[in-house]
């Protein structure tokens, strides 16, 4: 693995990302129980949308990738294929302490303990669950993140395929798929 | 046609534009104090769709990708079409029937771009879409045909102008409360408002025609979509609030209308599509056929 150079954008990167960082739609699916915390986050106590942050229906359309707590290796697979379905500048930010090292389910034999071991993460946020309060910090954090383009696991991702291919095939293994697409 | 009429219909387009988006941006800012939530920027909306053209971009085939230009150069070509405040790109070419069917250059091309991404979920839309259209243009079409008849013309400035100069009552929605009631149901159904959103639907059928957009293609959607609430709230505007008499008159007007749309949509439930056919069948074509009668045998409206 290699360090992405830093500053090295263009003009029209810098003015992109200040509208990136304005705008973000996200997607997420219900892996674990930290999606219970996005209600509160979304209606009208916190209000994410004063950010400019919304969800989001489909990955197409996203630009970022909530892991809302533990992953389990059958959930994983699907979650690999969203966030390559994602255009591209693209963020993943893992959510509590089961995306961080495994939390309460750290020897569980049917769950991953780290995902940047799979997905490039730009943002981790801690807890058990994060309350919305510490969700509304930490996207502040993302987007000041984006703001200053540091937010760039998605290059990180491209240049390390063949590492995450390779993690991601050991968690998985392989499998042959039945359908009319690969016979 | 000289040099002028051409750079006045791209100064149409790019002013249509930048009013709805600002517009939108606001109604986003209305929606969120109904829900007592403070609410984004007034213009987040620029920002989300600038964004979205700056992101990278895939095909899912040339059908989709034809498709997409072609609904936004058919929505685009129509805003020309539009009369704003008596003012025409194009004098004498702003009649119902020629923006009906340049309208439907776009609605296909956008049908035939989300079928051709080969999502399910986009068909679905596509066809809840249509199906929506029909519903609420058989009323609509019955209520112009009503005012073509009485006025014996179907240019949109001119049935503007008849309105125009005696107050509000010389309104067609006072003079023709029914057929009123009727375009202003419809126009809910034409901007997609709850309750006739269930092509869109995001939780339901993952945002229906959309559900495969992303990047720049998305931003294109988003631009349409701008553009083709010009286009729908303007027609109704002209066809039954008296246009405007200046241009300031007239965007009041249009905020006012676009707003009220917008706050009636964040308080309602969502119709399922058998049943909002069925109510465009049974209440507002009902409405329709007896304000058609009143005008024709008995003189009303007049």
């Amino acid at each position: 693995m290699h360090e992405v150079q830093k500053n090295d954008r263009s003009l029209w990167e810098v003015v992109g990302d200040y509208f990136r960082a304005n705008s973000i739609w996200m997607k997420w699916y219900c892996t674990g129980c930290g999606a219970i915390e996005m209600p509160p986050t979304m209606t009208s106590r916190f209000d994410m949308e004063q950010l400019g942050m919304g969800p989001m229906a489909t990955p197409r359309q996203a630009d970022v990738l909530l892991i809302t707590g533990y992953l389990s290796t059958k959930t994983l697979r699907r979650v690999i294929y969203s966030y390559e379905q994602m255009q591209d500048p693209k963020y993943v930010v893992g959510f509590g302490s089961c995306t961080l090292n495994g939390g309460i389910y750290y020897d569980s034999y049917a769950t991953i303990n780290q995902l940047d071991k799979y997905l490039p993460v730009d943002l981790y946020i801690a807890g058990c669950m994060p309350r919305p309060e510490a969700i509304m910090n930490s996207f502040g954090e993302l987007i000041e993140m984006i703001k200053k383009g540091e937010a760039k696991g998605w290059k990180h991702y491209k240049e390390n395929h063949e590492w995450y291919k390779a993690n991601q095939m050991d968690s998985l293994g392989e499998v042959i798929i039945h359908d009319e697409f690969h016979e | 046609m000289t040099l002028m009429n051409f750079i006045y219909g791209f100064l149409a387009v790019l002013g249509a534009f930048v009013f709805q988006t600002s517009l939108t941006g606001i109604n986003r800012k209305v929606t969120a104090r109904l829900q007592k939530r403070r609410g984004p920027k007034w213009y987040q909306q620029f920002i989300d769709i600038f964004k979205a053209f700056s992101k990278s971009s895939i095909t899912h085939g040339w059908v989709y990708d034809f498709g997409a230009i072609m609904a936004l150069g058919g929505i685009a070509a129509t805003v020309i079409f539009i009369p704003v405040a008596g003012m025409q790109a194009f004098p004498g070419l702003d009649n119902i029937f020629v923006i009906s069917y340049v309208l439907a250059v776009g609605m296909l091309g956008m049908a035939m771009s989300a079928a051709g991404s080969g999502n399910p979920w986009a068909s679905i839309g596509v066809s809840r879409a249509l199906t929506n259209m029909l519903a609420y243009d058989i009323p609509f079409m019955v209520v112009v045909f009503t005012l073509i008849y009485q006025h014996n013309t179907g240019s949109v400035s001119e049935l503007a102008s008849i309105q125009q100069g005696v107050g509000i009552l010389g309104w067609n929605f006072f003079k023709l409360p029914l057929g009123g009631i009727v375009s202003v149901i419809a126009l809910f159904g034409m901007l997609g408002k709850k309750p006739f959103d269930s092509f869109i639907a995001p939780a339901e059928i993952a945002s229906g025609p959309m559900v495969e957009y992303g990047g720049k293609q998305l931003g294109m959607m988003f631009t349409l979509h701008e553009l083709m609430t010009f286009i729908e709230v303007s027609l109704i505007l002209n066809l039954f609030f008296g246009g405007g008499e200046t241009l300031l008159i007239y965007m009041v007007k249009y905020a006012i209308l676009y707003t009220f749309t917008n706050i009636v949509s964040g308080v309602m439930p969502r119709f399922k599509i058998d049943q909002a056919v069925t109510f465009f069948y049974k209440v507002p074509l009902g409405l329709a056929f007896i304000q058609g009668l009143l005008v024709i045998y008995l003189g009303w409206g007049y």
